[in-house]
């Protein structure tokens, strides 16, 4: 489909398309590490926040700056640094989440000389009243560092018009995403992670544009396969487009599978809510970000993942439930457990992997392939 | 064995047994507190246990890192521990303080003897991804103990500002609510000033004594310092362990008057990194032979030591707020006082950068004369491990020689004993030292 293609350029030529970018507008390109980034400020400020991702090769350039206990995905996104792949970045930041990606950004700023560098206090406890006023407070401190590095002053006006750009693009997503729930889905779970991937590498204004030609053609669409056993994939940040695409292929005429819906952080948790339009537009914004749903690291005390996770698997009428994480995550080694348990009690089987840079197709086929012929067998019975 | 001569005196501490003391009424006292209609409450060893002091003086905690290192030093006990998580589904490579707490709670035993004692509420605070996380498992696995946290993320002392200062003291106000809603007592807002100025004291005392191990030779090692400064990290806002402190400290400024070393041959002074692998503190010991003392490191000196760099540039004890004059007189002000101090907690620095750390352990090396550095690669904390790798390149740049172990604190099944001593072996003789005893 010609509409899909867009987004799968935008992935695969990520940094061309940013170089193009800052060509045509003049405008600053930043990176960012972890989705509580608020965008909208820089967005705002005439800046294109694009997300720092791994490349899925092996690298052995990481080793002297983060210890192996790590995962993997901080160490690959800190190679990409190293090897120069984002040598046209004039900024950096991260908005603090986890402890692995956090060293992926600070080795970053210690050793590839960037212009600008930001470390963004995001509280933890989401669950505070008291973060929503700490939030904002954080915020305004960082818009004015962002208006000295750009040397332009962000007007109000500025900020209200990117809370607009940013929320149609996530209540477009939303309307993608709600096509998956419908009994054979026009997208395939790969299509899906591929346009939640470009959203986070292009100019929401643009991937709007192309949402709205998606969306105009693909309720009509016909896939030629049948979409079989309903998937959700639940986890840390996965960008592993190589793994859907063997899930949702591997037995297309014994085994057919199709992920309907996901809990990540390069997917829904990106988009899934928006910011307020009606108030102080820091404090919309800090909203937003504290309200969204959370990654694992914020999720306390009360686990409000769960409920979450649970309700989009009855909404997208789930059958079963990839549970999976980068390798050495502890966050969500701390959750993996309950969600486990919480999934299984609501009668969606699971099945967990633990993720590296690469991913064992191998071993990974042999894994789902079972998984999917238990969840089969249960149809029998 | 051959017996070790050195050019220094040496003699036990005299305080020694009364450490020891503190130590185990403080778990008995845990343990029993309810059979006295006392509370009981976990947290973690960073927790603000001053807040907590003013349900009464019948409120006794049990932080959980120090607890967790006494399973690990109990390596049957600690297998058996991390086994049972493992087996109820949680991985093998988590914090190992916290396999080891949850292995006592899934066992229903208390490494001290007897049945788990289960706390009548949560207390913890949150900088590591790891320390609210632990007690949401543990409230689950305790069938549902209240549970509060306090965020204290907010960045280094560096970028100390009012409105993360308020943030925090807003959560403490949040958390007193909880503690009197939970335990059904009225607070007491004289009990928690009393307690945090106990906090002060011990924590500025506490550096004042790592302070007088610049002097040659050291008066105290590492090995021995890690049986005192854990004191705080149990109860640092007590009377008690502020009390025993100063008079640690008066002790061991009488030894570096009459020069009293820890070991007799030093001649060779290195610092380590991180926890030690509890299980395999005879390192420590190993090091000895070749006249090389462990002086402590940013862990022992900056877990819970208060620290401030003075006029000169020398890194020193924090002036406790009694010291600088602020008034402490009511529950907004003690709160305040509190939260500030902690701000500048040496070991809460390297969360935000790891040149913030080699900084402080640079200025260690230099100031405490330094040889050479261990750093302890530990996976069993990935809060400390933090940044590690780039301490190393620091140091190195320092002009400080750096030997590296790979290890866990309290996983023995990840440190290699041999391997270990062989690469000390190696140190040493880059450093020019020959082992003058086995």
């Amino acid at each position: 489909m010609r509409e899909l293609e867009t987004f799968s350029s935008w992935v695969k030529d990520r940094h061309e398309y940013a170089k193009d970018w800052k060509k045509r507008t003049g405008g600053r390109v930043l990176g960012y590490f972890c989705t509580y980034v608020p965008e909208e400020i820089l967005y705002a400020a005439g800046v294109l926040p694009v997300r720092v991702l791994g490349s899925h090769e092996p690298q052995n350039v990481t080793e002297p700056h983060i210890f192996g206990m790590f995962c993997p995905f901080c160490r690959d996104c800190l190679a990409q640094g190293l090897k120069g792949r984002y040598s046209y970045l004039d900024g950096l930041m991260i908005a603090q989440s986890c402890l692995h990606i956090r060293q992926a950004y600070t080795s970053w700023v210690l050793h590839i000389p960037i212009g600008f560098s930001y470390y963004l206090c995001m509280p933890h406890k989401v669950q505070s009243k008291r973060s929503y006023k700490f939030l904002r407070g954080e915020l305004e401190t960082f818009k004015n560092a962002v208006e000295k590095w750009t040397g332009r002053k962000i007007e109000e006006a500025a900020l209200r018009e990117a809370i607009q750009v940013y929320n149609e693009n996530r209540r477009l997503m939303r309307q993608l995403f709600d096509l998956r729930k419908r009994e054979e889905p026009p997208i395939s779970g790969e299509e899906a992670m591929t346009i939640s991937l470009a959203e986070q590498m292009v100019d929401k204004k643009e991937h709007n544009a192309a949402l709205k030609e998606l969306l105009g053609k693909l309720p009509q669409r016909k896939r030629e396969r049948p979409t079989g056993t309903r998937l959700m994939i639940v986890g840390s940040e996965d960008d592993d487009l190589a793994f859907l695409h063997m899930v949702e292929n591997l037995n297309k005429d014994q085994y057919p599978a199709t992920f309907v819906i996901d809990e990540h952080c390069t997917g829904t948790r990106y988009f899934w809510n928006e910011a307020p339009e009606d108030s102080d537009p820091l404090m919309a914004i800090a909203r937003r970000y504290i309200e969204r749903p959370p990654c694992p690291s914020k999720d306390w005390e009360e686990r409000k993942r769960i409920p979450h996770i649970l309700q989009l698997a009855r909404d997208f009428k789930v059958q079963g439930a990839i549970v999976m994480q980068q390798k050495f995550c502890d966050p969500h080694e701390l959750d993996t457990v309950a969600i486990r348990k919480a999934l299984e009690k609501e009668g969606i089987k699971t099945l967990f992997l633990e993720f590296d840079v690469t991913v064992p197709a191998g071993q990974f086929r042999i894994r789902v392939e079972a998984f999917l012929e238990t969840l089969k067998q249960e149809d029998l019975f | 064995m051959a017996e070790r001569k050195g050019k220094y005196p040496t003699e036990p501490l005299k305080c020694w047994e009364k450490a020891k003391k503190i130590r185990e009424d403080y778990y008995r006292n845990y343990a029993t507190a309810h059979e006295r209609g006392g509370l009981r409450w976990a947290g973690g060893a960073w927790s603000f246990d001053a807040i907590p002091a003013g349900l009464g003086e019948d409120v006794y905690p049990l932080t959980s890192e120090p607890y967790g290192a006494s399973c690990a030093y109990n390596k049957p006990f600690s297998l058996r521990c991390l086994e049972a998580t493992e087996k109820a589904g949680y991985a093998r490579d988590l914090c190992a303080y916290m396999r080891n707490y949850w292995g006592s709670i899934l066992l229903n035993e208390y490494v001290f003897g007897g049945p788990f004692p289960k706390p009548d509420f949560l207390w913890q605070d949150h900088i590591c991804c790891s320390h609210a996380k632990w007690y949401q498992v543990v409230s689950e696995l305790e069938g549902g103990i209240p549970h509060f946290c306090i965020d204290v993320a907010v960045g280094p002392e560096t970028e100390i500002n009012e409105n993360k200062i308020e943030y925090i003291v807003g959560q403490m106000h949040d958390g007193i609510e909880f503690l009197e809603r939970v335990t059904g007592r009225k607070y007491r807002d004289d009990l928690l000033i009393k307690a945090v100025k106990n906090h002060f004291r011990s924590t500025s005392t506490w550096a004042k004594v790592c302070e007088l191990n610049k002097n040659i030779p050291a008066p105290l090692d590492e090995k021995t310092m890690y049986s005192l400064y854990v004191l705080g990290t149990l109860h640092k806002s007590s009377q008690v362990v502020a009390d025993f402190y100063e008079e640690l400290y008066k002790e061991v400024k009488d030894r570096v008057e009459r020069g009293i070393a820890a070991i007799p041959n030093e001649r060779c002074r290195v610092m380590s990194d991180t926890q030690p692998p509890w299980g395999f503190l005879g390192v420590f010991r190993y090091l000895e032979k070749f006249g090389c003392v462990s002086i402590g490191s940013l862990y022992t000196f900056g877990l819970i030591g208060a620290w401030e760099v003075d006029e000169n540039g020398e890194w020193v004890h924090r002036k406790t707020p009694m010291e600088r004059g602020v008034t402490i007189n009511d529950r907004d002000s003690a709160l305040r006082a509190l939260a500030e101090w902690e701000l500048h907690k040496p070991e809460w620095q390297h969360f935000y950068s790891p040149q913030l750390k080699s900084e402080m352990m640079i200025r260690i090396a230099r100031q405490w004369k330094l040889n050479g550095v261990m750093l302890h690669y530990n996976r069993g904390c990935e809060g400390l491990s933090l940044g590690i790798a780039e301490n190393r390149l620091a140091l190195l740049k320092a002009g400080f020689p750096v030997m590296i172990f790979e290890g866990n604190m309290g996983d023995e099944r990840e440190f290699d004993m041999t391997r270990t001593m062989s690469r000390i072996d190696a140190f040493m003789e880059t450093l020019g030292m020959k082992k003058e005893f086995d």
